[in-house]
């Protein structure tokens, strides 16, 4: 079947099958920042923004998405680069391999969160697991990249 | 694998019954959250979301929430903040992460009346009942238990009498299925105290509730209830805890939300 999108900003015309999950098509179409991790809906890594909305592209029907926008890694590269310093500067990313999903948990909770507390922090994330930093390190980063004290 | 052969996005609702009960193996799409994780081959997907079936809303007397209302709508939904001491928001908020209650849900949540379910637990304890296409409308309670075949979750609605009301439940680690989880709510005198992932389905602990609603209360009333809870209601072992954990269990978490919504 063919569905047209609008990904990061540019409008494409994908084919699709109908059984198949957003993160396969998505780099199928070269948006290689979408990756699998658990396959199972736990980890968050493939993690991209449908309508502003973070979600899960591994559990997502490629059909679905008919006519709607999505948001890559890809398409919000500056941001992405802004908050990458903030990582680096408290040491917080070891192999890297959760970033992708990581960081668009974190850009889209900066749109939807105003002020919001380490708790709220805590929580808006629990959806992206790190097997290597322990949280700490990218809390702290979160923490400061959000201007919370 | 999961696998669908074809797929279909009907207009109105008469049209995904009659759909869904063309072939055993058309299938209802929710936010594909299990089902993808099924072997199941689908002859024909149907994907409600041309039918406006995603809302909260509320009239004078009930608040309804579409099938197809994602669990992070309800997370965060003003509304449901509002009523019943936040408790429905507060029963998703732990199911994994946001990206994943941007997925999965109401409908394919309640139709499948899993034994583990928060969200089930938490609407056990409030007024209400399940709209189904078929099946008409019926407290959800006896949806529980009867099931339905082949029909089609449209609303769930619920008596908008606010009341106290509260949700406990207990993990191995965060992200993981409750291996208990228990809604307690008070309105005037009336308790209800439900206790699900038992691991089997939600139920009222309907004992311990009347006792409470038609005695006195003080502390040794609020322990006897608890114990009571534990009794009337059967739990079994899974890999996340035994028999004697969860009835253990009940006890702690009945009182917690005892002593909470007579706070
Ligand atoms: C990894 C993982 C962890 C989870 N952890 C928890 C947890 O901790 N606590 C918890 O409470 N839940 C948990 N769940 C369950 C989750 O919250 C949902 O209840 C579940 O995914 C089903 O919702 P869905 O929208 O994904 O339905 P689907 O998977 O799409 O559908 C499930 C079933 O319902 C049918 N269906 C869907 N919509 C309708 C409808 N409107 N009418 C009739 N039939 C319909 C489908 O045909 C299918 O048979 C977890 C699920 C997963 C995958
Ligand atoms: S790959 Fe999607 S949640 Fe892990
Ligand atoms: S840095 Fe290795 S998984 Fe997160």
């Amino acid at each position: 079947m063919k569905i047209q999108v609008i990904v990061n900003h540019k409008k494409i015309q994908m084919e699709v099958a109908y059984d198949e999950f957003l993160v396969d098509v998505l780099r199928r179409y070269g948006f290689n920042s979408v990756k699998r991790g658990c396959d199972t809906g736990n980890c968050g890594l493939c993690t991209i923004w449908i309508e502003g909305k973070p979600t899960l592209s591994c559990s997502t029907l490629a059909v679905r998405v008919n006519n709607k926008n999505l948001t890559t890694i890809e398409g919000i590269g500056e941001e992405a680069k802004d908050f990458a310093a903030f990582m680096v500067a408290e040491g917080a990313e070891q192999c890297g391999f959760c970033s992708p999903g990581f960081v668009m948990t974190v850009l889209a909770m900066k749109r939807e969160l105003k002020n919001p507390t380490e708790e709220d922090i805590i929580h808006y994330l629990t959806g992206n697991l790190c097997r290597c930093t322990g949280y700490v390190g990218q809390l702290r980063a979160v923490k400061t990249y959000m201007g919370v004290a | 694998m999961f696998a669908i052969k074809n797929y279909r996005t009907p207009n109105t609702l008469e049209e995904a019954y009659k759909l869904l009960n063309e072939k055993k193996a058309n299938t209802i799409l929710g936010g594909c959250g299990f089902l993808r994780m099924s072997n199941k081959t689908i002859a024909t997907a149907i994907d409600l979301s041309q039918l406006m079936l995603n809302y909260i809303t509320e009239d004078a007397d009930y608040i309804e929430i579409g099938g197809m209302t994602s669990f992070r709508d309800v997370e965060v939904s003003p509304l449901l903040n509002q009523y019943f001491d936040g408790i429905l928001p507060k029963a998703v908020g732990e199911i994994l992460g946001v990206q994943f209650r941007n997925v999965v849900t109401v409908g394919g949540t309640v139709y499948s009346r899993y034994g583990f379910s928060d969200f089930i637990t938490a609407l056990l304890a409030l007024d209400t009942y399940v709209v189904l296409y078929k099946g008409g409308k019926m407290p959800l309670e006896e949806f529980l238990i009867k099931g339905s075949k082949k029909d089609i979750l449209v609303k769930i609605v619920i008596g908008k009498k606010n009341k106290r009301a509260t949700f406990h439940s207990i993990r191995n680690s965060q992200g993981d299925y409750s291996i208990l989880n228990v809604a307690v709510s008070k309105k005037d005198n009336i308790f209800k105290i439900v206790v699900g992932a038992r691991p089997a389905r939600a139920m009222m602990a309907q004992e311990a509730s009347k006792f409470l609603t038609e005695g006195e209360i003080n502390e040794k009333a609020i322990e006897e209830a608890c114990i009571m809870a534990s009794k009337e209601l059967t739990f079994g072992s899974n890999m996340r805890g035994s028999k004697a954990y969860r009835e253990a269990l009940c006890k702690a978490l009945v009182k917690r939300g005892l002593m909470e919504v007579l706070s």
